[in-house]
């Protein structure tokens, strides 16, 4: 779905002309594959996890259930040539810029077929010809990362934008003040998108930071800092239209903050002392995907079957991506430092 | 023959880099209206304009992180650290970053960056302005960090550095940029990874980069008044090493010692003296290896002390002395 | 489709886990996300909750060590039937990712005998088949470097090992045990194989040839061989052999050409006054080459008398050594093989050797007419740190003159 904003996408005459634009600016095809994807997100982690909980997989991961519409919503209306950098929790920003479930998988199960051919693994995919400058196994790693892209994007004339996705945990990194402060004084065409999901691993953002909203910090740096409710769609892609034609119109940078949660632990170990039952629960109740499915059905634009129908579509793409990884080809350890450099040293 | 300095010869070779690639800038602290804390940039911001000589706020950190975004993104940056001590602020993007990027998306992109790292002491700056960090990055695969010691090859290794598609840190040792020597006009490169035998001898070899070169040279020719024939290696690239050139010089001049900058303990000479020990020219050996390093202490304002905690002429004289003459 | 319930991977490095309580028993009706048991793990214990909703049975409670991945219970839906045994094995083995083990890291016996020694010290004496222990060291703490190697070299090297023969192992492995018998090398073969190889390897060797015609040569040795004196047993005092001639021919021609009578050395070229001239003798099992010394002053027929008695006394090993060292030249002649054309290798520390072919009879034009004549090859092989070309042509020249006008080895 890297559609480009400059061709006008078709209405759907059913709407209401008081219609909120996320509904009235996106047609009904590019608004079923928004839910599709979230759905392949969904399912691509649960998969994931199952394999790991059954010891077929190495390593560790971090699910990102309960975060969909904020990693598709920002991603659904991005050109190939935009970048994004990714964190820890990526998988769905990589389904979202456009990654396949299979490449994923075989990535997570450490194969060569795998996006980065098993070098990389859960926390690292990546996959540059679409413009994702990969997840990053470091706190606030992408941060300048993506500034930089953003500058590469300036002095080669492109109206490109480069999404900037970090935690609230990074949001108290060095990187993420130096970064900010960059963009800003350079009106560089980056979208900060903080995925606030309350905590950073185990301390909750009031324990880690002084202010209420990552949000707050935006104005030090002299950009617009937006809060949206990180569960709905509607509210994080309409955030993110205004931003992207901010950035792409030469006006600079954007701090969008997501409000939402994840309802599995930091990493797969985590045995989710610091919070209670209770607040979990009260969070799945607000499970960004029933919500959109109801959305939809509201506006109109498709109906429970549909809906239905549409989740099922992804079970085949899953189990097809999850077998096409386990036959996948395991790296020979003559290739260890195969990579390590483009121009091979001597 | 023309004559630049050090630092003309590196202003000379950031000019044409970017005279003939669009893609190549530049970054970092005051090296704008500025010239750059050493002056090698001197007026490029008024020849290339100020999108192309890119004055940072002052952090290191996000400015290396940015360099490696442009770098991932098409552009050819080249960041200039005003001390390479306050790389310390960057290691995360040089070494969590730049360096494994490439090798953890399985070799799909690569990251054309370049640090540019004045470096060593001798200038009174103290000690977190002082240090010789070349060991500290040469350490880490995905990375490739040069030390020329001439203008000749300041120039030629920083345009190589340049056309490299992995990251190079190149260190500037701060001594060497007033020196003068011949620097050709049209652009050449200087290969990463060769060392030069800069002066050919028979009795020991010397391996060392940067400013001990010079220091080298100095002691090889008080030696040669005594019959002590020195044969002087610039090391010139930290990595890759140049193991066949130190190799072949040691299997003939049957003795070895390291004299580097940088603190003794876990340094290039531990390298270069594992590399012979491990090597064909282990059996040619006829005395041990001898490493002359930095003291093990941060580098001392004094200058009494600042010169006791680096090697010098006369402390290399008397070590290579020691080693042909057999009295240690 | 019953749902299964599996002891859950939760630490990266964890194979294994306990249940160490089941919070539910067979036949209960759970709910999704209810606590069904906790785990122990190296770090901490784990509460585990429901993947499904339904009625559990098969509770597996071993209270052991159990494999990640194990079915631990399934969870039925309503009017679903209890299966008698449910399957263990995870699907595929996390094991799979076989790592192919490195070489083991070989035991470094010290072969150290409390004995310092540099490197090259230890290899030098090792090529010379030295024992360090005989060596006083010069370096500091006693060391021994090269140089003490180097210095002791002269005592120890009667019998040095020639290259070839460091390591003989190799060369015997290329052959089937019992195709070959080995005969161990004796002194005289050693010293050729290192004399030889050093001469090879050392001296810059180039060689010339000339096609001498021995016609009158043959005539006059006939005339001679004919009016030779008889002496007490009626026996001819001489017979001088076409080699007697040669000898003194080269001798002759090493005094016209005094720059070709030279021995190289680094402390600066040895111009000979006199033509010694080493003469090629095979014996049983090598050679020796015994040297007629001042052959220029001697005539044919004492050099050839002297010359029977040192091929004699060759032949039986009984020659004193300064009969064969030292030198100006040396000849070899395997004329007598039929051997038509060779070169020879430098017979250290002389300048130049003298290859002798057979005589063969040939057409030769002579004023446009062919006409047979007896014909001989030679080769001159130069050390051409000492002898140059053209002076190694005017030596040959020199020589092919006397052999081809006998009459001038009167002047």
């Amino acid at each position: 779905m890297t559609s480009s904003p400059k061709k006008p996408a078709p209405r759907t005459p059913v709407l209401h002309p008081n219609v909120r634009p996320f509904y009235a600016q996106h047609s009904p095809d590019e608004l079923k594959e928004a839910l599709r994807r979230m759905h392949l997100v969904r399912k691509f982690e649960e998969t994931a996890e199952d394999s790991y909980i059954r010891g077929l997989t190495h390593g560790t991961m971090h699910l990102s259930i309960g975060q969909e519409a904020s990693a598709v919503g920002t991603t659904m209306s991005l050109r190939k040539t935009d970048y994004i950098t990714s964190t820890h929790r990526g998988h769905g920003h990589c389904i979202g810029k456009g990654a396949e479930a299979k490449y994923m998988f075989a990535e997570f199960f450490g194969k060569e077929e795998g996006y980065c051919r098993g070098r990389g693994g859960s926390m690292h995919i990546a996959d540059p010809e679409s413009g994702n400058l990969g997840a990053n196994g470091i706190v606030g790693g992408g941060l300048p990362i993506a500034v930089g892209a953003a500058l590469a994007i300036k002095q080669q004339k492109r109206d490109d934008v480069a999404v900037c996705f970090f935690g609230d945990g990074a949001s108290n990194e060095g990187a993420f003040h130096e970064s900010l402060n960059m963009a800003a004084i350079w009106k560089l065409p980056v979208i900060f998108v903080c995925e606030n999901n309350g905590y950073g691993m185990s301390v909750s953002t009031k324990r880690s930071m002084a202010v209420a909203n990552v949000a707050d910090r935006a104005p030090a740096y002299n950009m617009p800092g937006v809060i949206v409710d990180g569960n709905n769609m509607a509210d994080v892609v309409e955030a993110m239209m205004v931003a992207t034609a901010r950035a792409r119109g030469g006006e600079g940078p954007t701090l969008i903050e997501c409000k939402t949660y994840r309802t599995r632990g930091h990493s797969r170990s985590d045995r989710n002392k610091y919070r209670t039952k209770e607040e979990i629960e009260e969070w799945k109740l607000r499970d960004p995907i029933p919500h959109f499915v109801n959305e939809l059905i509201s506006h109109g634009i498709l109906d429970a079957t549909e809906a239905d129908t549409i989740e099922k579509s992804v079970d085949a793409e899953i189990k097809a991506g999850f077998d096409f990884a386990v036959a996948g080809t395991n790296p020979t350890p003559q290739s260890l430092t195969r990579d390590v450099y483009a121009r091979e040293i001597v | 023959m023309r004559e630049l300095s050090f630092a003309q010869a590196l202003n000379e070779a950031l000019a044409q880099a970017m005279e003939t690639d669009p893609r190549v800038f530049i970054m970092g602290e005051d090296i704008g209206v500025y010239g750059g804390a050493f002056g090698v940039t001197g007026d490029l911001v008024h020849r290339f304009g100020e999108d192309r000589v890119i004055d940072t706020p002052i952090a290191e950190l996000g400015g290396a992180g940015a360099a490696v975004g442009a770098a991932l993104a098409g552009s050819r940056p080249i960041l200039e650290f005003q001390f390479s001590d306050f790389a310390g602020l960057a290691i995360e993007q040089i070494v969590n970053q730049a360096a494994k990027i490439r090798y953890m998306l399985g070799g799909k992109t690569h990251v054309p960056v370049v640090f540019r790292m004045p470096s060593g002491s001798g200038t009174g700056a103290a000690a977190q302005h002082s240090q010789s960090l070349e060991a500290w990055f040469g350490h880490v695969p995905g990375l490739k960090v040069i030390q020329p010691s001439t203008p000749h090859d300041a120039k030629g290794m920083l345009l190589a550095a340049i056309e490299d598609p992995d990251p190079v840190l190149i260190f500037e040792h701060k001594l060497l940029y007033k020196i003068k020597g011949h620097v050709p006009e049209e652009q050449y490169l200087v290969p990463i990874g060769k060392a030069a035998v800069v002066r050919a001898g028979q009795h020991a070899t010397v391996v060392g980069s940067a400013i001990m070169v010079h220091r080298a040279l100095e002691a090889a020719e008080i030696l040669a008044a005594e019959g002590i024939d020195i044969e002087v290696i610039d090391l010139r690239s930290i990595r890759p090493i140049d193991t066949a050139t130190i190799i072949a010089s040691v299997k003939k001049t049957t003795r070895l010692c390291c004299i580097y900058e940088g603190v003794k303990t876990l340094g290039i000479g531990a390298e270069v003296s594992a590399l012979i020990a491990e090597s064909e020219a282990f059996d040619y050996l006829d005395a041990p290896i001898m490493r002359l390093g930095g003291a093990e202490s941060p580098i001392p304002y004094s200058p009494i002390l600042e010169k006791a905690a680096v090697p010098q002429t006369d402390i290399i004289v008397a070590a290579l002395r020691n080693l042909v003459k057999g009295q240690s | 489709m019953a749902i299964e319930v599996i002891l859950p991977k939760v630490d990266m490095d964890m194979s294994t886990g306990i249940i160490s309580k089941w919070h539910v028993s067979n036949g209960d009706g759970v709910k999704k996300g209810q606590l069904l048991f906790e785990m122990e793990t190296d770090k901490s214990a784990i509460e585990i909750e429901s993947p499904a909703e339904g009625t559990i049975g098969n509770i597996v409670n071993t209270g052991a060590a159990t494999a990640i991945g194990a079915i631990v219970a399934m969870i039925y839906s309503s009017g679903e039937k209890l299966q008698e045994t449910v399957a263990a094995a995870p699907v595929i083995a996390a094991a799979e990712i076989k790592v192919e083990t490195a070489q083991p890291i070989l035991n470094v016996t010290a072969n150290g005998t409390g004995l310092r020694a540099t490197p090259l010290a230890r290899r030098m004496a090792r090529q010379h088949n030295i024992s360090l222990d005989k060596i006083k060291g010069s370096g500091p703490r006693g060391r021994i470097v090269s140089e003490d190697v180097q210095n002791h070299k002269p005592a120890q090297a009667q019998n040095p090992v020639p290259a070839q023969a460091q390591n003989p192992d190799a060369t015997l492995a290329l052959y089937k045990p019992g195709s070959f018998e080995l005969v161990p090398l004796d002194g005289m073969r050693r010293t050729i194989a290192q004399r030889l190889t050093l001469s090879k390897q050392t001296i810059p060797h180039f060689y010339l040839s000339s096609t001498c015609d021995l016609s009158q040569l043959l005539e006059i040795r006939e005339r001679i061989n004919a009016k030779a004196p008889l002496d007490a047993d009626k026996k001819p005092v001489w017979k001088l052999s076409i080699n007697d001639y040669i000898i003194k021919a080269l001798a002759l021609a090493l005094q016209q050409v005094p720059a070709a009578n030279v021995t190289y050395t680094e402390a600066g070229i040895l111009h000979h006054h006199t033509s010694d001239v080493g003469v090629a003798v095979s014996v049983e099992g090598g050679l020796f080459t015994p040297v007629l010394r001042s052959a220029e002053v001697k005539t044919l027929s004492q050099i050839s008398i002297e010359m029977k008695d040192l091929a004699a006394r060759a032949r039986s090993r009984k020659l004193q050594a300064s009969e064969y060292q030292g030198g100006t030249t040396a000849i070899s002649n395997l004329g007598m093989y039929g051997i038509e054309q060779f070169t020879a290798i430098i017979n250290p520390p002389q300048a130049t050797i003298l290859a002798i072919g057979a005589g063969t009879e040939q057409f030769v034009p002579v004023n446009k007419l062919p006409v047979l004549k007896t014909m001989m090859k030679c080769t001159l092989s130069c050390d051409h740190r000492a002898v140059d070309g053209a002076v190694g042509a005017a030596l040959l020249q020199a020589f092919k003159e006397r052999v081809e006008e006998p009459a001038l080895m009167l002047a």
